[in-house]
């Protein structure tokens, strides 16, 4: 099914299921400790042995020597892989740096060697065994030294121009340019990459924890130089990912050879300390703003410049994307440089490009409203445009942006805010609230599913959707139980099996719309094969309640399966309207912060994020996902940093006492709005993601709720006490 | 192949069921629980007491498994998630947090589900905590001290501000802290 | 993690006697930096003894008027101890203001002490590190420095000592009672008990090969307002940048002692002396040797500040 033009009427509208506040079906299991994690899987052919992995202890040369012989004679051990000895392994096509190194190393901690053993203990004891020497090479690993020799980029990621933007800069009234700085951050999810694998003849099964699992069994396949229908790959929970389970990682490379080696299944789970520096993470961006406006505050001029490193043949973050939409203005520039660096690779995280994007600009904003003397949400709403700036003939499909901040303003009483900072004082505790916007734009991939009824009227879905936390297996069933007159009860789901055919996966805020519009493809393709099962005519039969009905006739939905289950497979495939209409989502978010003026600690009191993005599908499963993205947000403002030893060329905290993540006591009571919408350009479904959308700009929100508090403005993440203190009243 | 690694027998009771194992001097209780009983709910997320995914009770005290040896457990009654309640019975902390949405991975739940058991407990046994204004005197069950008292639970997701409302359900007090909380949250507006 | 033997001793004297016996001894309590450091072989014990049956768990009163604390006393149980809660504030408040609930159920008093530093590069076996193997180098000085030493270190190594508990023992003048392989005794003044790095950082402490820790006495109540005030990066579940344990009266004179900044808990009897002059009198004299890193040299301006915190609260 192709999605061409815009969704007229159909069965979701109803909202019976869809739209409703529905309990996670996988909720029992996940809360009662019996949701199987890619680590934990029983239906393993044989014993598994134990895998333990060795990183490279240099980021940059090569290894001299590798003495395994120690390790080998240890109890249990079953095999040491390494380059020397594993055999010529291809690299897929999304992974920058090779997941197994040696003799050259690329970066600190890619895997040089898996050791095999019996049990865990013996092969993390072995692994420990294994003496490597190495010559140790040169190598880049500062961003702002590398930064003059950054290169420009090309395709997507070339630099843009509309109208004069050096002109109408230099000609504006009131101009801000500024230099802002983002830190390399992890992702930090709770499960560490983890793989059980086993050879059955020449073909693999993995069970893993990934987020595409189309993507990985192509890249295990052209990994292991092997055709990819020998490939099986299952990732049914994944305890969380924010981008770091994209791609195929080490865990399931190094268990695969493990398992060849010896002949078993083997399982890995990376240890938390290597996870850091073996792993992608979000690259560090040095990003500079000009805006220029009328004094009455409209945008003439917008500029925005990021750069970033990765390893040779990586790419840059994105970090001016958002940029080009967001604002009105009629000139405009925006550039990405890349350097090369020879840190771990770079990849994706959370809202790509966005998230550091909008902690500057967002800033930026705060800073150029300030200028103006005016209100910053004011500030924004003028600014607003419903077209894309860059084409003003092509629209937006849906752009509620203004009603997101003046809703958002009117309910957290932004009213009371003091426009000059550092007015507020609570005792010791200085008092500031800040706002920013979100913009995350709608991405639409194909995705398929195929449905089954069964005698006993119950549908199963099978899709190879990944649920990463994001709901996808509640509003998978609410799709079918809508689109089948179902309640969700009367809905199996079954996901994240390469056996199944293949969704969109979970990423870039797609998952939610294209895999539930998969479903919705499958699902008209069942409804026709039940009607005429039935003898009704499939263009006016009805599906509710557990019956069909065309006419005056009515059967159960039970009946049509009765001879025999009736199967449907289909894929949501996209036309062009995403080229006609801009497809995007939007928010604001406010926040509320306080300063202690003595010792500068600080700590978010209130969070508020209004957002639109199309039709809800699960109210209660959307609002987690936002607020969660909140929490994120709250973290990246405040304490998330990779530290770079720029010497060593590695990220020092690789371990979550060092990479410190926002903890319970950190986060307020979090308020979520979801305006009403409905977007019949993106989909049957008119819905689009929030993940990513409740993420960007939240650090912004942050940061300016700081400045409005001290009236110290820090301009480089994290905005930690040591970047302020000194500039804080002094004390008595 | 040189010496095999000391193994130790150790018995102890897991959920009311006694186990006894013949283990690796090196076995952590976590690792014990999830490669030895075959008990996968109790989750290993960094394996150094940085996360808390591995929280199980030890005679009704909360731990972290990961950093306790197993022979050290030696008559010890420990309780995992699998203990607390299952899918057809659940403890009322596990369906406030089906309730609440108080998870989204998952993988951080069975231990933030039990220390939220253990936390309430805390509370009412007195226990003093780092934001208690006096603490000489007793704690309150309030939203802010549960928030102090999970912070030894990560989650990555970010569910805390549904997890403090599952708690509070669980303890019978009211969520609000600020008057703006009490404004209903997630609720679709027109 | 190398492979051990493991055996529980059934008395302090016999506990000690196993570790002084044993090439790679080592006590195990709470286990929870221990473990932590075996699981990367930074500790690599041959032998554990573990203590947990030695019956030194209980809180008793001292003939002096104060407490003797059993080492293997949870810092839970220390801290919620009602004579500790009413006389010694400042302990309770240390204490509850470290690591995680769970982990302060396990961790013991005299193991806090015992807790090796949490520098990045001690943690990270690929790096020089003195305290990790002497002679290797300092791997952090130049590197990564924000959360280390800024007094007290050497040019073999700025790492800090992390107990927040040890902070308000060191305030209080508490003592660290022993035992060892012979059965002999003594009591070891906190201020003593931790040793600063010199040119030997892998030397922490005061303790011999096989001397036990088996109580922690407090003398009798100060009296006074009592004040933890740890300032770190997230609100709970983190080491310190600065923490200030102070026993304030209400003239304002006082004593304190800073977390955070130092490889030993940092009192200097001068600065006490000026408690009445003000926290930037006090903060000149207690770090007049400072010697900062670029990066943390915001901790001397934060201990002062933060101690000026907690006089102010004191006012209040």
């Amino acid at each position: 099914m192709k999605f061409e033009t815009p969704a007229g009427a159909n069965p979701i509208d109803a909202m019976k299921v869809i739209g409703q506040a529905v309990d996670r079906v996988d909720g029992k299991l996940k809360t009662t400790g019996q949701a199987p994690y890619a680590y934990e899987h029983k239906d393993v052919p044989g014993k598994p042995a134990y895998g333990y992995v060795i990183g490279a202890g240099i980021a940059k040369g090569r290894v001299a020597s590798m003495n395994t012989a120690e390790a080998k004679r240890m109890p249990g051990v079953l095999a040491v892989v390494s380059a020397e000895n594993a055999q010529p392994l291809g690299k897929g096509q999304m992974n920058t740096a090779k997941l197994l190194g040696g003799p050259e190393v690329d970066h600190y901690h890619q895997a040089l060697a898996v050791v095999v053993a019996e049990s865990f203990e013996q092969a993390r004891s072995a692994a420990n065994a294994v003496r490597i020497e190495y010559e140790r090479g040169s190598g880049r690993f500062d961003l702002a030294k590398a930064k003059p020799g950054a290169q420009p980029l090309t395709g997507n990621d070339a630099d843009t121009h509309t109208g004069d933007f050096e002109g109408a800069f230099a000609a504006a009234p009131v101009q801000l340019d500024q230099t802002y700085t983002t830190p390399d951050q992890n992702h930090a999810m709770m499960e560490p990459f983890a793989t059980i694998a086993w050879w059955e003849g020449d073909a693999l099964s993995v069970w893993t924890s990934n987020q595409m699992i189309a993507w990985n069994k192509k890249e295990l396949a052209a990994t292991f130089k092997m055709p990819p229908e020998k490939v099986h790959v299952r990732s049914p929970y994944v305890g969380g990912g924010f981008g770091g389970k994209l791609f195929l990682r080490a865990d399931a490379v190094m268990a695969a050879l493990g398992a060849k080696a010896c002949g078993r299944p083997v399982k890995i789970a990376l240890p938390r300390p290597f996870m850091v520096n073996n792993a992608t993470h979000r690259p560090a961006t040095i990003q500079r703003v000009r805006i220029g406006t009328t004094k009455e505050g409209r945008i003439t001029a917008i500029g925005h410049e990021s750069w970033s490193g990765d390893l040779p043949g990586g790419g840059p973050e994105v970090a001016t994307q958002q940029t080009r939409l967001l604002y009105a203005g009629a000139n405009r520039l925006t550039a990405m440089r890349l350097a090369e660096l020879d840190l771990p690779e770079a990849n994706a995280m959370r809202a790509p490009g966005e998230a550091p994007g909008m902690m500057v600009l967002e800033i930026a904003i705060d800073e150029t409203a300030e200028k103006l003397g005016m209100d910053p949400v004011e500030f924004r709403v003028l600014n607003d445009t419903q077209v894309d700036p860059e084409h003003p003939e092509r629209p937006f499909s849906q752009r509620n942006f203004v009603r997101c901040l003046q809703e958002g303003a009117a309910r957290f009483g932004w009213s009371r805010r003091k426009a000059k900072p550092g007015q507020v004082r609570e005792g010791r505790w200085l008092i500031g609230m800040g706002v920013a916007s979100a913009f995350r734009n709608n991405i639409n991939m194909t995705s398929a599913a195929r449905v089954r009824l069964a005698g006993d009227g119950v549908v199963t879905v099978e899709t190879d959707m990944t649920d990463i936390g994001t709901g996808s297996y509640t509003i998978i069933a609410q799709t079918a139980a809508e689109m089948m007159g179902l309640p969700v009860e009367k809905v199996r789901v079954k996901l994240g099996d390469s056996s199944f055919p293949a969704s969109a996966g979970s990423g870039g805020q797609w998952g939610a719309n294209s895999s539930t519009s998969g479903v919705y493809a499958a699902c008209v393709k069942l409804r026709e094969a039940v009607a005429q099962r039935l003898g009704m005519d499939p263009a006016t039969a009805e599906f509710i309640d557990g019956e069909v009905r065309a006419g005056n006739r009515s059967a159960s939905l039970a009946e049509a399966a009765k001879s025999g289950e009736i199967v449907a497979e289909e894929a949501m495939q996209w036309g062009d309207l995403a080229k006609k209409f801009q497809q995007s989502t939007f928010g604001a978010h406010f926040v509320e912060a306080a300063v202690d003026s003595y010792t500068g600690e600080t700590r978010v009191r209130r969070m508020l994020a209004v957002c639109a993005a199309g039709r809800i599908l699960n109210p209660k499963t959307a609002r987690s996902q936002v607020i969660g993205a909140m929490t994120m947000g709250v973290g990246g403002a405040l304490m998330e940093e990779l530290a770079v030893d720029r010497r060593f060329g590695f990220f020092v905290n690789h371990d979550l006492a060092g990479y410190e993540v926002p903890v319970h006591a950190d986060i307020p009571h979090q308020e979520v709005i979801f305006l009403d919408e409905a977007d019949d350009k993106v989909s049957p479904m008119k819905a689009k993601g929030v993940g990513e959308l409740g993420l960007c700009g939240v650090g912004a929100a942050v940061a300016n709720a700081v400045y409005n508090a001290t009236g110290v403005r820090v301009r480089d993440y994290p905005i930690t006490l040591d970047k302020y203190l000194a500039k804080l009243p002094a004390i008595a | 192949m040189t010496d095999q690694p000391p193994k130790m027998a150790v018995t102890f009771k897991i959920n009311g069921k006694a186990q006894a194992l013949m283990l690796d001097t090196r076995t952590t209780l976590l690792d014990a629980l999830r490669d030895h009983v075959g008990l996968m709910g109790t989750k290993k997320g960094c394996d150094h007491g940085q996360c808390g995914a591995c929280t199980v009770l030890v005679n009704g005290t909360r731990i972290n498994s990961c950093l306790s040896l197993a022979v050290m457990h030696e008559g010890d009654a420990v309780t995992t998630i699998e203990g607390l309640g299952t899918p057809e019975d659940l403890h009322p902390m596990q369906a406030a947090f089906v309730k609440h949405d108080g998870f989204q991975c998952g993988y951080c739940t069975p231990g933030q589900i039990c220390s939220a058991v253990a936390v309430l407990e805390e509370i009412k046994a007195g226990i003093p905590s780092h934001v208690q204004g006096d603490v000489s005197g007793t704690p309150e069950m309030t939203v802010l001290e549960m928030r102090e008292r999970m912070s030894g639970n990560i989650c990555r997701c970010g569910a805390y501000s549904n997890i403090a409302e599952a708690m509070a359900e669980v303890a019978g007090v009211r969520i609000a802290e600020t008057h703006e909380a009490k404004m209903r949250d997630g609720e679709v507006r027109a | 993690m190398k492979a051990f033997t493991y055996e529980r001793a059934k008395t302090p004297a016999a506990a000690a006697a196993a570790v002084a016996g044993h090439k790679g001894g080592k006590f195990i309590a709470g286990g929870t930096n221990l473990l932590d450091l075996m699981k990367l072989e930074i500790e690599t014990p041959t032998h554990l003894v573990d203590v947990q049956d030695l019956g030194l768990d209980k809180i008793e009163e001292t003939a002096e008027g104060g407490l003797r604390i059993g080492t293997l006393v949870s810092n839970t149980a220390l801290a919620a101890d009602a004579r500790v809660r009413r006389d010694y504030g400042v302990l309770t408040r240390a204490i509850v203001a470290g690591a995680s609930g769970q982990l302060r159920n396990k961790a013991t008093t005299g193991g806090n002490l015992l807790q090796r530093t949490r520098c990045p590069y001690f943690y990270d076996t690929n790096q020089a590190c003195n305290k990790r193997k002497p002679g290797s180098g300092c791997a952090a000085i130049g590197g990564f420095s924000r959360q280390l030493g800024v007094i007290g270190t050497s040019d073999a190594c700025i790492a800090t000592h992390p107990s927040d508990m040890a902070i308000a023992l060191r305030v209080l003048d508490a003592a660290v009672e022993t035992v060892d392989a012979s059965g002999a005794t003594r009591s070891v003044p906190i201020g003593e008990f931790h040793r600063l790095p010199g040119d030997t950082p892998h030397v922490e402490n005061v303790l011999q090969r096989g001397e036990l820790i088996t109580s922690v006495t407090l003398p009798k109540p100060l009296g006074g307002r009592h004040f933890y005030h740890k300032v770190r990066d997230r609100a709970s579940y983190a080491f310190a940048l600065v923490s200030v344990a102070a026993v304030l009266n209400e003239d304002g004179s006082g004593r304190v002692a800073f977390g955070g900044v130092a490889p030993k808990p940092w009192r200097v009897e001068a600065a006490d002396a000026k408690m009445r002059s003000g926290a930037s009198a006090v903060a000149r004299t207690a770090f007049a040797d400072a010697r900062p890193t670029h990066e943390n040299a915001f901790k001397v301006t934060l201990a002062e500040r933060t101690l000026a915190a907690v006089m102010q609260e004191n006012r209040a």
